[in-house]
């Protein structure tokens, strides 16, 4: 620090520079290389235990061998869609002939039956898990908001939440299968049901905590704001459109992320039991193939689950920044 | 349930005032047996008075103004206003909050909005509603921060707001509960004048809640003094008539104002003292205070 007044102005301004740029460095530094140092070491460790440890499939994969299999799933995804549309293509030519010999020929167009590829399995995967949600989130949060507006059904229905909400998907599923093949009786099923198996077994499993969630935000609501309804005699459904609705949305949305995580976790277990064609299938088969790539492959999928399931819980905190009035109650 | 022997003493006694608080018990639950908060107050309140209600805390002010607005149920007597019982809330009871009770995800225009589609959806257009709401927020000098909302503005403005909400609901009765007790003192005398004004144009019939004693006397035509609780009731009824419209700066020096505020001072401090913790300097400032009274 300077003496006088004139060099102490100066010293002011550079300190001041310095100080802009020391925060957007550390904003940098925090943002970026720390998280990029963090994910270093870990894939250095990561192979280097991978080499150690000796499977009956062989090394445990080490990211090499997985990012090697991330390539290979892609063309084998590319290979199987050329497949499909040769397919399509030997098919087409096949009725246009017999269509040429007989005009009254009532042409037959089959589905392509190849297996499904990575990319698919992820697709199918992404549907399952959104529509399980959706139904729970449906059923959820309307029962939330009446639980949280009644404090006599809450305390008749909290005990059931309360004991269902920590079980297992696992525990479920047989259930939801038995159940499923004995009502799911249809000659032209729209889906099919292991689809049905594991999307129930996620919303069953979601469910729970959006309604805790809900029910807690719509039953701590300020008491002046109920009071303001009150005098207002606004009716039931304007009273929780214009209140109740809004001043819960922040614990809703918290119920909601919070449900599509397990959402994503537990339909990972239920495709693998249900055999829905989805990523848990993927793992599965791949462990039932025991290839000496399997592993590797199951490591993709690891990382692949990981990574969309970030991205879920971040798109969800979009949406909630979007509909949420209040703005800093939105944190990551 | 108390509501017929209300009416035929009310009709008894053949006054037919307009807010008619007619011999109210309130009594509290309490895990050791009732607690009796107010005990035989009544109170007639005409068209167009401004009332004031002041007393300690804990006397038992808002437990008088929730019942009136209809929040609470009186355990004996009731409320009549134009000699029809008042058992619940409503609009024409329109209330302004001590914390203003805006919605925080709505602007200033839409709170108001909301009471004014609740209350004239089916005698306004909507053209006349946006009229409505905006001569409303003009009123209350609000008109150039319509769009925003509570988190925006200032606490001053927000309690506006929630005046000309409650003006907008256009009630028999404004109920207003310590509305500029969580005011700093510039923007709380600012307030009032801002009250004042409106309350000369619209003559609104009021009850406010003040902690406030120069407050009660510029503001009300009547201040209604309470005593401590428990078994509170009203202690005294003081009358003012001071000419309106009224200068907060000229009435500094007037003699009348002086007396009284002198006499709402004496009620609070020396007739219903707080009986817990005095301090010795508490114990002074009574008595300075009544020598200043007598001297006069």
């Amino acid at each position: 620090m300077s003496s006088t007044a004139v060099n102490m102005n100066r010293s002011t301004v550079t300190e001041k520079m310095l100080k802009v740029f020391k925060s957007t460095l550390s904003k940098i530094t925090n943002a970026m290389l720390l998280p990029v140092i963090g994910i270093t070491i870990f894939v250095f460790l990561w192979s280097i235990a991978a080499q150690s440890i000796h499977t009956s499939l062989g090394e445990f994969p080490g990211p090499n061998a997985v990012v090697k299999q991330f390539s290979s799933l892609y063309s084998e995804h590319v290979a199987e869609r050329d497949k499909a549309e040769a397919f399509y293509q030997r098919q087409d030519k096949r009725n246009a002939a017999k269509l040429a010999k007989n005009p009254q020929y009532v042409t037959k167009i089959r589905a392509y039956t190849g297996k499904e590829t990575f990319l698919d399995q992820i697709i199918t995967s992404l549907i399952t898990v959104t529509c399980g949600f959706l139904v729970a989130a449906m059923i959820a949060i309307p029962l939330g908001i009446w639980m949280g507006l009644n404090k006599r059904l809450n305390a008749s229905f909290n005990p059931i939440v309360q004991i269902f909400k920590p079980v297992s998907p696992l525990a479920w599923l047989p259930l939801v299968t038995m159940v499923v093949s004995a009502l799911y009786v249809s000659d032209d099923p729209m889906v099919s049901k292991s689809f049905l198996t594991s999307m129930i077994t996620v919303s069953l499993c979601s469910l729970w905590p959006m309604v805790i969630n809900t029910s807690i935000g719509v039953s701590s609501i300020d008491s002046d704001l109920l009071n303001v309804s009150k005098v207002l005699r606004l009716s039931t459904f304007t009273h929780i459109k214009k209140i109740v609705l809004p001043a819960s949305i922040p614990m809703i949305f918290t119920g909601m992320r919070l449900s599509f995580s397990v959402a994503w976790m537990v339909l990972i277990a239920a495709e693998m039991l249900a055999q829905n064609p989805g990523l848990g299938k993927f793992v599965w088969d791949e462990f039932q193939n025991g290839s000496s790539d399997s592993l590797a492959r199951i490591m993709a999928a690891v990382v692949v689950i990981g990574f969309i399931g970030f991205l879920l819980d971040r798109g969800m905190l979009q949406l909630q920044r979007k509909v949420s009035w209040n703005k800093s109650s939105v944190s990551v | 349930m108390n509501l017929t022997s209300t009416v035929t003493a009310a009709t008894n006694n053949a006054k037919k005032a307009f807010l008619d608080i007619s011999h109210i018990d309130m009594v509290f639950p309490t895990p050791t047996g009732g607690f009796t908060a107010l005990k035989e107050v009544d109170l007639q309140i005409e068209k167009g008075e401004f009332i004031s209600l002041i007393g300690h805390s804990g006397c038992g002010k808002s437990t008088v103004l929730n019942i009136v607005a209809g929040l609470y149920q009186a355990t004996k007597g009731g409320i009549l206003l134009k000699n029809k019982e008042v058992n619940e809330p409503g609009p024409e009871r329109a209330v302004v909050f001590q914390n203003h009770s805006l919605l925080p995800w709505l602007t200033s225009y839409q709170n108001v909005e909301l009471a004014v589609k609740q209350v004239f959806n089916n005698t306004m257009s909507k053209g006349e509603m946006k009229e409505w709401i905006e001569y409303n927020l003009k009123l209350v000098h609000m008109d150039h921060a319509m769009h925003k909302r509570p988190d925006e503005i200032s606490g001053g403005m927000k309690q506006r707001v929630g005046i000309a909400r409650a003006l907008a609901m256009q009630p028999e009765v404004l109920l207003m509960d310590e509305p500029f007790g969580a005011l700093d003192a510039l923007t709380r005398a600012h307030m009032q004048d801002s009250l004042m004004e409106i309350q000369n144009e619209l003559n609104n019939t009021v009850i406010m809640i003040t902690h406030d004693v120069d407050e009660a006397v510029l503001l009300s035509d009547r201040i209604v003094m309470m005593t401590n609780g428990p078994e509170a009731t009203i202690g005294e009824i003081l009358e003012v008539e001071l000419e309106r419209p009224r200068n907060r700066l000229s009435l500094a020096k007037d003699l009348e104002y002086n007396r009284l505020r002198s006499d709402v001072l004496t009620f609070l401090y020396e007739k219903q003292r707080k009986v817990e913790n005095i301090s010795t300097k508490a114990n002074v400032a009574p008595s300075t205070l009544k020598k200043s009274v007598n001297e006069k």
